[in-house]
């Protein structure tokens, strides 16, 4: 008896172990993308566009049960943190399990292009969404490389902008919004006062610093990466593009030190509604305004200042932000996910989500709605036509944004903290991260 | 002592025996049981049941239910013999018991009978042999799956140019050599530089968390060492940190440490006027005394729990013969507590700095995934190395050059401590 026991043991747990093994694998299977029913249920990652996940899954729900109705398709919803997304997607690359339709930041586009994680999007399956020509051209020249068949389709298009709150603005006796970087600084140190800033910044978040050294750098006339696409970050031009914007908190004083931990990427935005701020360059934050009951009456929007003419930089303001929608070639049902595409970029479904997140439609059949016809749409769609430009569409690109956005973060710390930023201690940090690209 | 034996019901003896033998030595194979003949058994039991078993009782009952210093062995024996009635079948002079030289096939077995002639074609000495092979199966075949294969991936990884454009195949990722190998350890280069930065901010990180994390923890089982009202409640209380999940501690932390709205800052500045400028605790230098703060928090319960075990270990008679000879509290520390604790401070420490030098969730939890130049802990800067730029060949190099140095600091103190152990 007692001499049985251990290898009962022995085997017992080797059986347990095999089984364990195999669970795991089984699992593993199904959570990634719908398992059996395949034909039947698609998997989409979503990209936080709202308030919060919770208020994304409700602006979704409406349209996802009417696309379940029309063909009959489930769709698992998951909604992915900004943070996460990107890490997300890269697993779900290298395993092969994923979902079917993800979302992605239309600056990634040319990054995860190259990884061929996608079905790319010739012309002939563009025409089952009505073809290139229905897409507005912006949103279209961020869905990949030049000359390659674009590895998404963009379903938001967004742009910076200059959020003002007019109340604010009255108080201080300020008349208009800033045109000028001149004036900015000036009303923001009118602004500034009472525990109130001028403007409202998320220095700590590394995308948001990323795209406002591409936004400013181009004002400087700087080009990230040379005609052969080797990263040159640490140019004169570059240096002095982000030394501008740090000088906003370190020089000028209208922005609050504390926004150099802001880094989730709502604590600038909620400055702003909460009125702790009188500016803030953003995308579209139509969600968190309507939360907080604001209406055109109490803010406003205007373009970011352009360059002066004597600068010698591009006349550009903004960049090209928006929200592309990708197919996994790994998808369980692929035929499911392209159609779910087809209704994605469908008119009736880009009016009312563009509508609830107050971005703009990215087909032009989709503006004839009266929604779209209010002042910030209208202007938006003005800087995104005129003076938007799209970030490079290298294969690098995100790894600027996170290289270039870190060493603003730490910028930004030193700048808080009341170390001078001086011209060459930017230079050094974008040497550096130039230098960790490598090649 | 006899009398006491001879009211003893007949299988209490046996099970005396049996956890005697486990709480004093580690059963060698030939010594588990099976090995004694019947006779042999009840003559070891009596002898070791009649010197031991009844004396750990009589200490117990007359010291009360909380002696201070039990020895621990007696006490073991004599609570676990009298409280722990094991279900058991089987009583020491039954017949079926298998002797030594049990082979024969009127031996009785389980009831499966079909594994019965398996198992007797087995030689006893290849059966003997294999069962802690076969024992250890399921832990090893884990140990390979959990832990091996992926560090052998990593390894493998470490040697290939694997970016982004490889990513959904491995395979084809062109073989990079040492490449990877010699950027990160040329500090010339802003790779190699930020690598060696990283690498000494968290060499005098850990070494100040786990200093920290002992002097507190053997502070708290010392004091906690004496029995007083409410010393459970304190010890609970004290283990919360270790309970509590990382996440929930950290993020908390986190809030605690914020510029304009934690409560820190709030004590600090707005009630004790400390500082005239709110200090930032998450941004700039100020941030590595954060982490270590809460490195500190999170780990000093284990080593408080550990040591607290240690203490427990102590004979108190050592206490007693020192207090005799006139030692005061100061002296009993350093010349029984202290050397006494020796071995379990060899492993304490051992495990605290490689789980304080390898942490990332704290770290990533605190500061997120950028975290200050300050407090660039390294486990958070090869995550960057490799997920933020997305080159996992260069991640998983600087993984294995981490790897090696814990390796060989963990050997080198290995031998050091058991080196001093000996000469002692």
């Amino acid at each position: 008896m007692r001499r049985r026991k251990p290898y009962l043991f022995a085997v017992a747990g080797a059986l347990v172990l095999a089984a364990t093994a195999c669970g795991a694998d089984d699992s593993s299977s199904t959570a990634g993308s719908a398992g059996g029913s395949a034909a039947q249920t698609i998997t989409y990652w979503a990209s936080n566009q709202g308030t919060s996940l919770e208020n994304d899954k409700e602006v979704l729900k409406p349209e996802l049960d009417r696309f379940t109705k029309e063909t009959g398709i489930k769709v698992n919803l998951e909604v992915v943190p900004w943070a996460d997304l990107l890490n997300r997607i890269l697993a779900a690359t290298t395993s092969g399990k994923g979902p079917d339709v993800v979302n992605i930041g239309n600056t990634w586009s040319a990054s995860l292009q190259v990884t061929g994680a996608f079905v790319p999007w010739d012309d002939a399956l563009l025409k089952t969404l009505g073809g290139k020509e229905r897409f507005l051209g912006p949103s279209l020249a961020a869905t990949g490389a030049p000359g390659q068949p674009p590895t998404a389709v963009p379903i938001y298009g967004m742009t910076y902008g200059l959020f003002y709150n007019k109340k604010m603005f009255k108080e201080a006796g300020i008349d208009k919004p800033p045109a000028t970087w001149d004036e900015l600084i000036a009303d923001g140190k009118k602004l500034t006062k009472d525990g109130k800033w001028g403007l409202a910044v998320e220095g700590a978040s590394v995308s948001e610093n990323a795209h406002h050294a591409f936004i400013f750098g181009q004002q400087h006339g700087a080009e990230l990466f040379d005609a052969s696409g080797k990263p040159q970050f640490d140019s004169d031009q570059e240096v002095a593009a982000i030394k501008q914007y740090l000088d906003l908190m370190a020089v000028h004083k209208i922005v609050n030190p504390s926004n150099a931990e802001y880094a989730n990427g709502t604590e600038a935005v909620q400055d702003f509604v909460s009125g702790k701020a009188g500016m803030l360059m953003w995308q579209s934050i139509a969600t968190q305004l309507k939360q907080a009951g604001w209406t055109e009456d109490d803010y406003g929007l205007a373009p970011i200042p352009l360059p002066g003419p004597s600068q010698g930089g591009k006349q550009v303001n903004a960049m090209v932000a928006g929200i592309n929608l990708a197919v996994f070639k790994t998808a369980a049902n692929k035929d499911g996910a392209l159609k779910f595409a087809q209704f994605m970029t469908s008119k009736q479904t880009q009016q009312n989500l563009n509508k609830a997140y107050g971005s703009l439609p990215t087909v032009t059949d989709a503006y004839d709605d009266p929604a779209f016809e209010s002042q910030t749409i209208k202007t938006f769609q003005q800087i995104l036509s005129s003076t938007a430009a799209p970030l490079p569409q290298v294969a690098q690109e995100s790894q600027f944004e996170t290289l270039v956005g870190n060493a603003m973060n730490q910028l930004f710390a030193d700048a808080a903290s009341g170390k001078a930023v001086t011209a060459e201690a930017v230079k050094a940090k974008l040497t550096e991260a130039d230098q960790q690209m490598g090649g | 002592m006899t009398r006491r034996r001879a009211e003893a019901p007949p299988g209490a003896p046996t099970q005396t025996l049996d956890i005697e033998r486990k709480s004093v030595t580690p059963p060698s194979p030939e010594e588990d049981g099976f090995s004694l003949s019947p006779a042999e058994a009840a003559g070891a039991d009596d002898g070791q049941a009649l010197t031991d078993a009844p004396a750990g009782r009589t200490r117990t009952a007359s010291g009360g239910k909380r002696s201070p210093h039990p020895a621990p062995d007696a006490a073991a024996v004599s609570t676990m013999s009298s409280t722990t009635p094991r279900p058991h079948s089987e009583t020491p002079t039954s017949p079926r018991r298998p002797s030594r030289s049990s082979t024969s096939p009127e031996k009785p077995l389980s009831p499966g009978g079909g594994r019965r002639g398996f198992a007797d074609r087995v030689p006893v000495r290849v059966r003997r042999a294999a069962l802690p092979y076969l024992l250890i199966l399921p832990a090893v075949l884990l140990e390979l799956l959990v832990h091996l294969v992926p560090m052998l991936i990593g390894i493998g990884m470490s040697f290939l140019k694997l970016t982004q454009f490889f990513l959904r195949n491995w395979s084809a990722a062109p073989f990079a050599g040492l490449d990877n190998y010699t950027v990160a350890v040329d500090f010339d280069s802003a790779v190699g530089r930020s690598l060696l930065h990283s690498f000494l901010v968290t060499v005098v990180f850990t070494v100040l968390t786990v200093g920290l994390a002992w002097l507190l923890g053997i502070c708290g089982a010392v004091l906690m060492q004496g029995s007083f009202r409410g010393r459970a409640v304190l010890r609970a209380l004290f283990l919360v940190p270790y309970a509590l999940p990382v996440y929930a501690g950290v993020i908390t932390w986190s809030f605690l440490l914020q510029r304009d709205s934690g409560l820190v800052n709030h004590v600090l500045v707005d009630q004790l006027h400390l500082f005239g400028e709110r200090p930032f605790w998450l941004i700039g230098s100020n941030s590595f005394w954060s982490i270590i703060v809460v490195c500190v928090w999170r780990s000093w319960p284990f080593a408080f729990l550990v040591l607290m075990a240690g203490l427990q270990n102590i004979p108190g008679d050592l206490y007693e013969a020192a207090a005799i000879d006139g030692a005061g509290w100061g002296r009993r520390l350093r010349a029984v507590t202290l050397p006494m604790l020796r071995p379990v401070n060899q492993v304490l420490v051992l495990v605290l700095f490689l789980w304080t030098f390898n942490d990332f969730n704290t770290p990533y939890v605190l500061f997120g995934k950028s975290a200050p130049h300050e407090a660039d802990l390294i486990s958070i800067h090869i995550y960057q190395s490799s997920f933020v730029t997305w080159n996992f060949g260069s991640g998983s190099a600087m993984s294995v050059l981490l790897l090696l140095f814990l390796l060989v600091v963990t050997a080198v103190y290995l031998v050091a401590t058991s080196r001093r152990r000996s000469d002692a």
